[in-house]
């Protein structure tokens, strides 16, 4: 689990996070919505060390405080950690399978059989198989997203972010991505942190939602909560198409009788 | 002046996260020759040409100039062999490639900086600037100078083709002025410099290229601020070499 406690970031005079607090548990997909510029992408980048907080703690599995860590604790923290970039932040220059094997070459003794074992194995956990000698260049943006998943699995990671997960993919392909990553997240008892404003990821695998506004957290709660919740400021993030409004009072009438 | 502070500052900060131990010298030695063939067989042709028409256009324009029957014709041969050793391989080859290798190492490493490469090689928990600049700094003080050696006996070559080629001075008159006046410490000089201009154009470049900030348009904003900004500091570096060591 990540805990964070009291979590302000400021640019100069600018406040852009103002003391957030949240536990985020294993096997659970906690997703972090909030409007363009609302702090997500800081919140994250925070939590994963790529970005000191103004104030405020990070504690890792509860005890570690990443905010304290020298170089070396912060570099082994690091390797339990797995991130799922926007774009995909594959390296350009490497292969489907070396950009999946670049941790393991990295960090591991694993012989070279083991570790193109271990390569197969997340390709075919995000239904990539025979994709190991394309180039990034080649992947469509579906694809690009399961590599990156895999990549940040190789490891065995205890903790995975994931930026924007479904940015530029197609509907069907976009619930594929949210199901893999919380199968993954369930199958291996991850602590999953989504940032997203895709509302049908908030639906299909918001296991646990914080809804910032304006670097505050606003509201926080379940998927289920979302249907039922009084916040405005949340209805009217969530809710905004008549779509979605028509969906919620379905689901409203439905749950009254 | 306080903006020059910090971009040194943080120059000297980046180097020093950069100039260490590999973390896995096997990833290293291979990304390592990578560079050596990108940045040394990569730049062959460029030099080749660049340093055959140097040779041939001081040999030209010395023999223009020599018009004294007083002054005899192997002067040609010293001046065109001391001042390509001294000046033209080194400090012209190394602005042709200020050009050539520091926008490729900017845009190449800034590239991956906008794309979140550089932030997923830090969240791998990867020493980012040490596994991208560290083989670049490197392979470049080692093939610069040997690219330097390179041009400098193209240019003789070619002034020697052309001194026969347009009569203005024998292949025996020319050799015989190289060989009375030749001072075996510019050849030491020279390589300093490609040395030197080596590390400048590597570490200046991915110093731009990594802190690139935006989208593509900043991207190649940087590749030319980093090739300018190369260039200046490399003819400042010349002449701080030659004030100190000449």
């Amino acid at each position: 689990m990540i805990r964070i406690e009291g979590i302000t970031k400021s640019f100069g005079d600018k406040k852009v996070i103002e003391g957030i607090d949240a536990s985020f548990d294993s096997g659970k997909c906690s997703l972090i919505i909030g409007a363009s510029g609302s702090g997500k992408t800081v919140l994250m980048k925070i939590m994963v060390g790529l970005m000191q907080p103004t104030t405020g703690n990070i504690f890792y599995g509860g005890q570690t405080d990443l905010t304290n860590l020298d170089k070396k604790h912060l570099k082994a923290i690091r390797q339990e950690v797995g991130m799922l970039f926007q774009g995909g932040a594959l390296f350009d220059s490497l292969t489907v399978e070396e950009n999946i094997i670049f941790p393991l070459n990295m960090f591991t003794g694993k012989s070279r059989k083991e570790k193109l074992m271990r390569v197969d194995e997340c390709l075919e956990r995000v239904n990539l198989k025979n994709a190991n000698k394309l180039y990034p260049n080649e992947l469509s943006g579906g694809m690009k997203k399961r590599v990156g998943i895999a990549r940040a699995i190789v490891m065995n990671p205890k903790y995975l972010f994931c930026d924007e997960p479904n940015s530029g993919l197609d509907p069907l392909t976009a619930i594929v991505i949210d199901g893999l990553i919380h199968e993954i997240t369930v199958e291996y008892h991850i602590t999953t942190i989504i940032n997203t404003h895709d509302m049908n990821s908030v639906m299909e695998i918001g296991d646990h939602i914080l809804f910032l506004h304006r670097g505050i957290k606003e509201w926080e709660g379940t998927n289920k909560e979302v249907m039922n919740t009084n916040n405005k400021l949340l209805n009217d993030f969530i809710f905004a198409s008549k779509f979605l409004k028509a969906v919620k009072s379905a689901y409203q009438q439905n749950s009254n009788t | 002046m306080n903006s020059f502070f910090y971009q040194f500052g943080r120059y000297l900060l980046l180097l020093k996260s950069t100039l260490v131990k590999p973390e896995k010298g096997k990833i290293y030695w291979r990304e390592l020759a990578r560079q050596m063939v990108e940045i040394g067989v990569g730049s062959l042709a460029i030099v080749i040409i660049i340093s055959v028409f140097i040779g041939a256009v001081i040999t030209v324009q010395t023999a223009y100039q020599l018009t004294t029957p007083l002054i005899p014709r192997s002067t040609i041969g010293s001046i065109v062999t001391n001042s390509s050793i001294l000046e033209m391989a080194p400090t012209v080859t190394c602005l042709i490639l200020a050009g050539k290798i520091g926008s490729n190492i900017a845009s190449e490493i800034g590239t991956m900086r906008i794309s979140e490469q550089i932030d997923a090689l830090e969240i791998m928990g990867v020493n980012a600037s040490a596994y991208l600049i560290l083989p670049k700094i490197v392979a470049s003080v080692v093939m610069i100078p040997i690219l330097v050696i390179i041009s400098g006996f193209l240019c003789v070559l070619s002034g020697i083709w052309v001194g026969q080629l347009t009569g203005v001075v024998t292949r025996e008159e020319f050799i015989q002025g190289s060989i009375e006046y030749f001072i075996p410490f510019t050849v030491t000089f020279s390589l300093i410099k490609a040395f030197t201009f080596g590390f400048i154009i590597s570490s200046v470049s991915a110093y731009y290229g990594f802190y690139t900030v935006g989208g593509a348009l900043e991207v190649g904003k940087t590749a030319t601020k980093a090739v300018v900004v190369c260039c200046v500091i490399i003819l400042l570096a010349d002449y701080l070499l030659a004030q100190l060591l000449l």
